[in-house]
């Protein structure tokens, strides 16, 4: 019953001997493949191959399946308006401008700051020669002043937000007795939690490219760096992988409100694992890697070094943070040549200069791919468990 | 269609929790516009066989099926022709009245240019039109409960099923909210489906009942019939207060023939009997110059109902319990 198809009538025979499934749930499998280009091909492929098995098409049936797409259509665009609309006058959503504002501010400020006296440095000639090819990048990823760069600023506040956003999605509605009374509308249960993520993701997005646009403007206007097209074209992948960075952790903490009895129990929950991957992930790497491979001694240094630098980086990419960090270091900065540990022998002869877009894009894509695979099975397990969840008053 | 089209009908409708059976081979039909009552202590698995009804929770065993759509593989098609008033309804808080209505009719799929008269009109026969543009956070529990039945007939369902739909109103509140319920079968021709554990207050309205104990149904049927059953059976009970209340009295109540127990309630004896005392009582205290102040012959009211066929319950679940410890394995399904 896994298969991601639509229901067809013959399958709706075969299963209905075999396995009970509310049409809630089977709803949800057409729904899937949306999600994937791959599953999307092989649903067409299985699709068309259900037709030629059927060359009668039953206009009774095709009328009824005419009628399921408007029900899913109406619906999700009910829930996601009013999903949108409820988190454009809450006041969460202030909490969230409000953080991200200072947020902004105080890392240009930084930044403007950081950059200057990095320039007079070298103009003295005490500080190493500034380098001025990618100046629009550095207004992202400078920390002057003591406050922390714009992207490192994001990596660590930016979960924040998604947890603010999804932290009570289900099961606020569960104690407010709104959802047994929306699971009982004539709507696919799944619209409800495909709803309430795709609001979120829509104010996710717009935040985002909002405030990464606002930063480069108030840059502009202060100093008068202007960006070329790279630059503008690194920002913006750098702005993308923000979103999906976000929205793990939006898929995260409504995984935790599907299984959660109270909002309190969820934050609290999303909260910890936020804390666990933005700080205690990176020391347990650490020591699990000096544990497996350690090079206490200058001899096990020897031996150990690289093997245990590679244990610890390929530990910490298990945490999202550090995932979305090392991507967007090496987008912002294109003098960054390698994610792995590097031997000396490797760097004998490499030419010192910078990557090209293309070549720091072939580094991160795998960043990309784990970072939406980790956001797609959050969902996947809250959908399915939302999907088989009963539903009674408090 | 015809006045006796089942609408609701379940077949061994079996919900069991682990080892709890909450709802066990439940048989119920129900016809196109009746209101029936769901009546049953709490526990009693009303909610779960609502929630079966609904396809809102998969039965273990059985089937339930409204207007001849399944309920558990027809779910949408059930929940279109179907309102549910869940017990302890909630609504969006910070959205007003109408806004909340408006919500659920897109979800319904109403066009939206019929959206506000329907509003409108559904405010009116509920009695909210004054609080319709007030935030929901601020409306009394009989005032969520008027808007839910708003929110129900916005999309003018053929069967409303309401869970414990009077918990928590005043008296007046109470009957007028029955009489809401009332009309929506009498007027529009809705069959209604109420559970409840509020005997009274249901009676009044309902043309057939079900007694639900322990998941069990024990017994269904017209309010009148069950009270001339449990009286043909031989259950009486006797409300009698006399002046003075002497031992002497007490002392004659107990020569007579076919009492089962005397109780005392307040200033009032409550006697259960297996026949008729009426005439033998009245006798003696004409005879012996007592003051009769009150005399009612319970019965056939369904407090009696519940209070008969609950003992029964009872007494067969502790039967059931004995014979299953005796042949041990036996009772395991
Ligand atoms: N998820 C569950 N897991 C285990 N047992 C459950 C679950 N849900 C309900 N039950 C049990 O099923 C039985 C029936 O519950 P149900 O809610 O249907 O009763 P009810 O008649 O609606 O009672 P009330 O008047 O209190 O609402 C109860 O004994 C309850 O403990
Ligand atoms: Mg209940």
């Amino acid at each position: 019953m896994s298969s991601p198809v639509k229901s067809t009538a013959a399958e709706k025979k075969s299963e209905a001997g075999t396995k009970r499934q509310t049409s809630d749930n089977r709803a949800w499998f057409g729904m899937k493949p949306k999600k994937e280009k791959g599953l999307d091909a092989v649903k067409e492929k299985v699709d068309s191959v259900v037709e030629k098995m059927e060359p009668q098409k039953d206009p009774e049936e095709e009328a009824a399946a005419e009628e399921r797409r408007q029900v899913r259509y109406h619906s999700l665009d009910a829930l996601y308006k009013k999903e949108l609309a409820d988190h454009i006058c809450s006041k969460r959503l202030v909490i969230i401008l409000v953080i991200v504002a200072a947020l902004s501010i105080a890392s240009v400020y930084g930044a403007l700051t950081g950059i200057k006296s990095a320039m007079d440095a070298a103009a003295s000639g005490k500080g190493d020669s500034f380098d001025t090819t990618f100046m629009f990048l550095k207004l992202y990823t400078t920390s002057g002043n003591s406050i922390p760069s714009y992207m490192s600023l994001i990596a660590l506040i930016g979960p924040f937000i998604g947890l603010i956003l999804g932290f009570d999605a289900i099961n606020s509605e569960k104690s407010n007795g709104t959802l047994n009374r929306l699971v009982s509308q004539p709507i696919y249960r799944d619209s409800i939690i495909v709803g309430k993520f795709l609001a979120s993701a829509t104010l996710i997005t717009v935040m985002v490219f909002a405030t990464g646009i606002a930063v480069g403007a108030a840059g502009f206007l202060f100093s008068g760096i202007k960006p070329d097209g790279e630059q503008i074209t690194r920002v913006l992948i750098y702005l993308i992988y923000t979103i999906v960075y976000i929205c793990f952790w939006l898929a995260m903490s409504m995984l935790f409100s599907v299984f959660t009895r109270h909002a309190a129990t969820s934050a609290l929950a999303s909260i910890a694992l936020w804390l666990f991957f933005a700080i205690f992930m990176s020391l347990l790497a650490g020591i699990i890697a000096d544990g497996v491979y350690p090079v206490s001694t200058e001899y096990q240094q020897a031996v150990n070094a690289l093997k245990n630098a590679n244990l610890n980086t390929g530990l910490n990419r298990i945490s999202p943070y550090y995932l979305y960090s090392e991507a967007a270091s090496i987008i912002m900065n294109p003098a960054a040549r390698a994610i792995n540990a590097v031997s000396y022998a490797q760097l004998v002869g490499a030419i010192s200069g910078y990557l090209s877009l293309g070549q720091s894009l072939l580094l991160v894509w795998p960043h990309l791919v784990g970072l939406l695979a980790l956001t797609f099975v959050s969902f996947e397990i809250s959908y399915v468990g939302f999907m088989r969840q009963e539903i009674r008053g408090n | 269609m015809s006045e006796d089209y089942t609408i609701i009908r379940t077949k061994d409708l079996t919900k069991a929790y682990g080892s709890k059976v909450a709802v066990n081979h439940l048989n119920l039909s129900i016809k196109k516009g009746e209101i029936f009552g769901l009546l049953g202590p709490n526990g009693a698995g009303k909610t779960t066989t609502i929630l079966m009804l609904l396809g809102l929770t998969e039965p273990t065993l059985g089937s339930a099926a409204i207007d001849r759509h399944d309920c558990t593989r027809d779910s949408l098609q059930v929940k279109r022709i179907t309102g549910y008033l869940p017990d302890n309804v909630g609504f969006y808080g910070d959205m007003t009245g109408r806004e909340n209505l408006r919500f659920t009719a897109r979800l319904n799929g109403v066009p939206e240019g019929e959206i506000d008269g329907r509003i409108d009109q559904l405010l009116e026969r509920v009695g909210m039109t004054y609080a319709g543009n007030q935030k929901t956070s601020t409306y009394s529990k009989g005032m969520r409960q008027r808007l839910g039945i708003a929110d129900v007939l916005m999309k003018d369902p053929e069967v409303i099923i309401m869970d414990e739909p009077t918990l928590g109103l005043d008296p007046e509140g109470m009957r007028e909210f029955l009489q809401l319920i009332k009309q929506l079968s009498v007027e529009d021709g809705r069959t209604v489906l109420v559970s409840s554990h509020q005997l009274y207050q249901i009676q009044q309205i309902c043309d057939r009942v079900g007694i639900f104990v322990g998941g069990n149904l024990i017994a269904s049927g017209k309010i009148n019939e069950l009270g001339r059953k449990i009286v043909s059976e031989g259950h009486y009970v006797l409300e009698i207060e006399v002046e003075p209340c002497d031992d002497r009295f007490l002392g004659f109540i107990g020569t007579l023939d076919g009492v089962k127990k005397v109780s005392k309630e307040g200033d009032r004896f409550i006697i259960e009997s297996d026949r008729d005392l009426r005439k033998q009582i009245t006798e003696f205290l004409g005879v012996n110059h007592y003051t009769l102040l009150h005399l009612r012959q319970k019965g056939g009211d369904l407090d009696e109902i519940y209070r008969v066929y609950f003992e029964q319950a009872e007494k067969e679940e502790a039967n059931h319990v004995k014979s299953g410890k005796e042949h041990g394995s036996r009772k395991k399904v």
